[in-house]
């Protein structure tokens, strides 16, 4: 079990070679491995939603998924949201709607709003609020968060 | 305000997004050092009992452990200390970082393994060995107080509180209210758990802790007491914290750990707890039963009120001691006229886990407890909810009003506020009558909903001081160091605000320094909603100074009175329309050999006292017990907003975590004392679909006297009342007066109460 493996994760189209156990979750993979601290983990068993990332276009819990699992697919973290300096609307949204406090669960909930509206870009508001029901947030009561998914939403829609 | 106020009362956007925004924060896990260890640390799996031995040799031969710790290696730590409210009584009840010869709940420190990895850490402390004799469990704080130790009883104290002669009052009282109220156990659950990463820097024998959070500077005198050296020898940095609530950031036994084991190995030292850890180790809090009479008179005037409470403090008393009963018994009069008062809490120990505050500590169970009685007042006398509050309200003009109690070193002098009016405001803005109509008629069709109200005071401002130092730079850009700490809640921006207005510059060009006890000497830290008062008016006061101090080097430059500058938008310029040649204030820094700095300190001796009036409307499934909340209104006098986009913020969030406390969130234990709430499973908070749309109305109708700005605390007042006004509304929903005694009101116990025979209709 404790074997190092070599694993190639591509994140936001970046191949990074690493050497894991096949036990290390893909969460600590990507951060402790690949330097990319954005994606948090609130409770490594799947429900608070901290470390949510997309791959192969879905938003899934990087804390369920083991790194050597997502070996050759398309992984996309917080880090490559924004294009570059320009905020992707969805980031853009949740500053005008101070849809965050502590920012500790916002990567989680930015990709899984994103994650879930590429895929859905008409969903419905009331299964909006479904989905966002599957990530916690400590600070915010959700309002503004539910407030700035939307407008997101609708400028999302547009481009 | 010098310039008219360009930023204060603005819902400006914040400062702090950006990087959190993008994934660039800097939470605790997010720091590494070269060359670290991971601990991890080993608990016990039993309630109570004695410690028979801990067999570490098969963990430490594992690959990558560098060592394991028990209490022998930490013998040279004291037990941790009270930060607020300590009290001689308690000091056989503190905690020492590693349990010595006996273990008093699950979850308790019994060693700390050390491992390059931590994969590897957490699979050497699976390979520790631990053997106890069990020992009873004591689970209710209600049953007689048993032994702690040789010596010290379960009961370390009872609090006392009160004033009038409460025997007159209740001699001459027409009638007499008794209930029995609980309020369960729960807790902030920041989303981010806890973490501690130390370094010992040999070259410049510093020790570093990082990962601080709330209180740093307290925490870092203590660490260094705790451990033998000078303060200015131990250094504490705050990064992003990821929720604080009370609950994050006080100094738990893992901080003297890592810190400890820094020095001893000469390598940096990283904890970061995982979720289950952090449910049954870091503080607990709300566990309160409360026996409360009530004199009253044919109206329902309130003419005493004599309140007997047990609190459960779980396994030790931690730092804050005493200061959750305490607050329950000094708040709990609330907005009400009180003749004559008498509390007496008794705080016991129990084998779970320890507690400490958890925002609105104390109030959360006193208002739910106060409303309760007039809820119940109100069904006795046969006048509606509403009625019986005015009845008994404290009027404007008694302002201000002095409790004659004390808590938190302060006596309670509410300093402004116009309660009846408020609540006018809030049952406008819930079109009170009309919304009892349409119940009135959907509870006719068969449904079961209902309003319920609640009113309250909070406190905020808690001194004694803060102090800010600011100093502007030749880029123009100013930055404001404060000893305060960030939980999120917006200081960076909040504190911009206020500068920037008595500066003359744009907010965005202020950057405001906090947690870092290597730029500022003194802090008092973000707790007790304090920050925006005590740190806002420091900073007021620093850059007033600052202010003076730029407009008159600025007059000998540029040949002017200061009297006739004034500074604007970053560059100083002549008032009145005066021609001549202006400069900004980076120009005018770079000119100055000394720079330009300012620092001042705000005292303050008494807190300041905010108030609100919760409306809750719930809808009741008969069958299941499960509860919907419809609608919901906050009404919160803030005295003086600074942001209000902010304030409403931090009243939703509160409010969202009310809700969970009402309805959702409980640490069960069973009889021998098992912890049953230990994932997000089993510990419920609330989601995007429990949390109800929100109507806040923010009012400035009672500034404060004690600060120029009129300031009072944000933080705590959407938390409040949020469990008074919950069950008020269920009450009403399934038209039994009084039926919810007991907080949460989870499906299981609502169906109870309806099944309980009492008629639901009316």
């Amino acid at each position: 079990m404790n074997e190092k493996t070599s694993v190639t994760l591509t994140i936001s189209g970046r191949d990074h070679t690493i050497n894991v156990e096949p036990r290390k979750t893909l969460a600590d993979a990507i951060r402790d491995d690949c330097g990319q601290t954005g994606t948090h983990i609130g409770c490594e068993h799947g429900i608070c939603g901290a470390c949510t990332v997309i791959v192969d276009g879905a938003p899934i819990r990087s804390c369920l998924m083991f790194a050597v699992q997502a070996a050759g697919k398309p992984i996309r973290t917080i880090e490559g949201l924004a294009n570059g300096d320009e905020l992707h609307p969805m980031q853009r949204a949740f500053m005008e709607h101070h849809g965050l406090q502590c920012g500790f669960c916002t990567p989680g909930f930015l990709m899984l709003a994103v994650g879930v509206l590429e895929r859905e870009p008409d969903i419905s508001d009331d299964d909006l609020v479904d989905v966002l029901s599957s990530n916690l947030c400590r600070c915010t009561g959700y309002q503004n968060i539910i407030k700035a998914v939307r407008a997101a939403a609708k400028e999302m829609r547009k481009s | 305000m010098t310039s008219g106020g360009k930023f204060v009362g603005r819902s400006v956007r914040r400062l702090e997004d950006r990087p959190l925004l993008t994934g660039h924060g800097r939470f605790a896990a997010d720091i590494s050092f070269p060359g670290q260890l991971h601990m991890r640390v080993v608990r016990s799996p039993i309630a109570h009992g004695r410690l028979v031995s801990i067999n570490a040799e098969a963990a430490r031969k594992m690959p990558g452990v560098h060592a394991v710790w028990t209490a022998a290696d930490v013998a040279h730590i004291p037990p941790i200390g009270f930060r607020l409210t300590g009290l001689t009584a308690l000091e056989p009840y503190r905690q020492y970082v590693l349990a010595r010869d006996r273990v008093r709940y699950v979850g308790e420190p019994v060693a700390a393994v050390f491992a390059s990895d931590p994969y590897v850490a957490e699979d050497a402390a699976d390979a520790v060995e631990i053997e106890t004799e069990f020992e009873q469990a004591v689970i209710d704080a209600t049953q007689e107080p048993s032994m702690f130790d040789e010596g010290h009883s379960t009961e370390p104290a009872i609090l006392a509180k009160g004033y009038g002669d409460i025997g007159q009052a209740f001699n001459a009282a027409k009638r007499i209210v008794a209930l029995e109220l609980s309020v369960g156990r729960h807790s902030g659950v920041p989303i981010e758990t806890r973490g501690a990463i130390a370094r010992y820097d040999e070259a410049r024998d510093v020790l570093e802790m990082h990962g601080a959070a709330k209180v740093p500077h307290w925490n870092r005198d203590r660490i260094a007491s705790m451990l033998g050296r000078k303060s200015e020898a131990v250094q504490l940095f705050e990064g992003h914290v990821g929720g604080g609530f009370g609950v994050r950031g006080e100094l738990y036994p893992e901080d003297l750990l890592v810190c400890a084991a820094a020095l001893k190995f000469h390598k940096p030292i990283k904890w970061i707890e995982d979720r289950r850890e952090h449910l049954i180790a870091a503080n607990h809090s709300r566990q309160q039963v409360h026996r409360i009479r009530a004199a009253i008179d044919e109206q329902g005037r309130i003419c005493g009120i004599d309140n007997e409470f047990f609190h459960d403090n779980g396994a030790y008393m931690r730092t804050h001691a005493a200061t959750v009963p305490d607050l329950a018994a000094a708040m709990l009069p609330g907005p009400y006229r009180v003749p004559a008062y008498r509390a007496r809490g008794h705080i016991r120990l129990t084998n779970k886990t320890p507690c400490g505050t958890y925002r609105a500590p104390g109030r959360f169970e006193s208002t739910f407890v106060r409303e309760r009685l007039l809820d119940t007042i109100a069904a006795l006398i046969g006048v509606d909810k509403v009625e019986i509050r005015r009845r008994n309200l404290i009027g404007k003009s008694a302002m201000p009003y002095s409790l004659d109690l004390e808590t938190l070193g302060t006596h309670i002098v509410y300093d402004s506020g116009d309660y009846a009016g408020l609540l006018d405001k809030a049952l406008a803005m819930a079109r009170w009558e009309e919304l009892q109509a349409q119940l009135r008629a959907r509870r006719g069709k068969g449904e079961a909903v209902g309003a319920g109200l609640a009113i309250f005071v909070e406190k905020s401002g808690l001194g004694p001081f803060d102090k800010v130092r600011i100093a502007a730079a030749a880029s123009g850009d100013v930055e404001v160091i404060t000893g305060n700490a960030s939980v999120g809640q917006g200081i960076e921006t909040v504190i911009a605000q206020i500068c920037a207005d008595v500066l003359g510059v744009d907010y965005a060009r202020v950057r405001v320094v906090h947690g870092q006890t290597d730029r500022i000497d003194k802090g008092m830290g973000a707790f007790a909603s304090r920050v925006t008062v005590m740190c806002g008016e420091a900073t007021r006061l620093a850059a007033t100074r600052l202010r003076e101090k730029a407009l008159l080097r600025a007059a000998e430059m540029m040949q002017a009175r200061a009297a006739d500058l004034d500074i604007v938008d970053g560059s100083i310029v002549r008032t009145g329309g005066a021609s001549g040649p202006s400069m900004t204030l980076g120009e005018l820094v770079k000119a100055l050999p000394d720079g330009l700095t300012a620092e001042d300190t705000f005292e303050s001796t008494h807190m300041v006292y905010p108030y609100g009036v919760h409306i809750a409307v719930t809808r009741v499934d008969r069958d299941t017990g499960g509860v919907a909340i419809e609608r919901y209104i906050v009404a919160y006098d803030i005295g003086r907003a600074v942001n209000p986009m902010l304030i409403e913020g931090q009243i939703v969030g509160g409010l969202a975590q009310g809700v969970g406390g009402a309805l959702l969130e409980e640490f069960r234990y069973n009889e021998s004392g098992e912890p049953l709430s230990v994932t997000f499973a089993d510990y419920l908070m609330p989601t995007a679909r429990e949390v109800p749309a929100v109507d806040v109305l923010v009012t400035e109708d009672a500034p404060s006297p004690l600060n120029p700005l009129g300031l009072k605390g944000a933080g705590e007042g959407g938390t409040n009342a949020a469990g008074a006004a919950i069950a008020s509304a269920i009450d009403d929903a399934i038209g039994i007066p009084g039926a919810v005694t007991e907080l949460p009101i989870t499906p299981a116990r609502l169906r109870a109460l309806i099944a309980s025979g009492k008629p639901t209709g009316r």
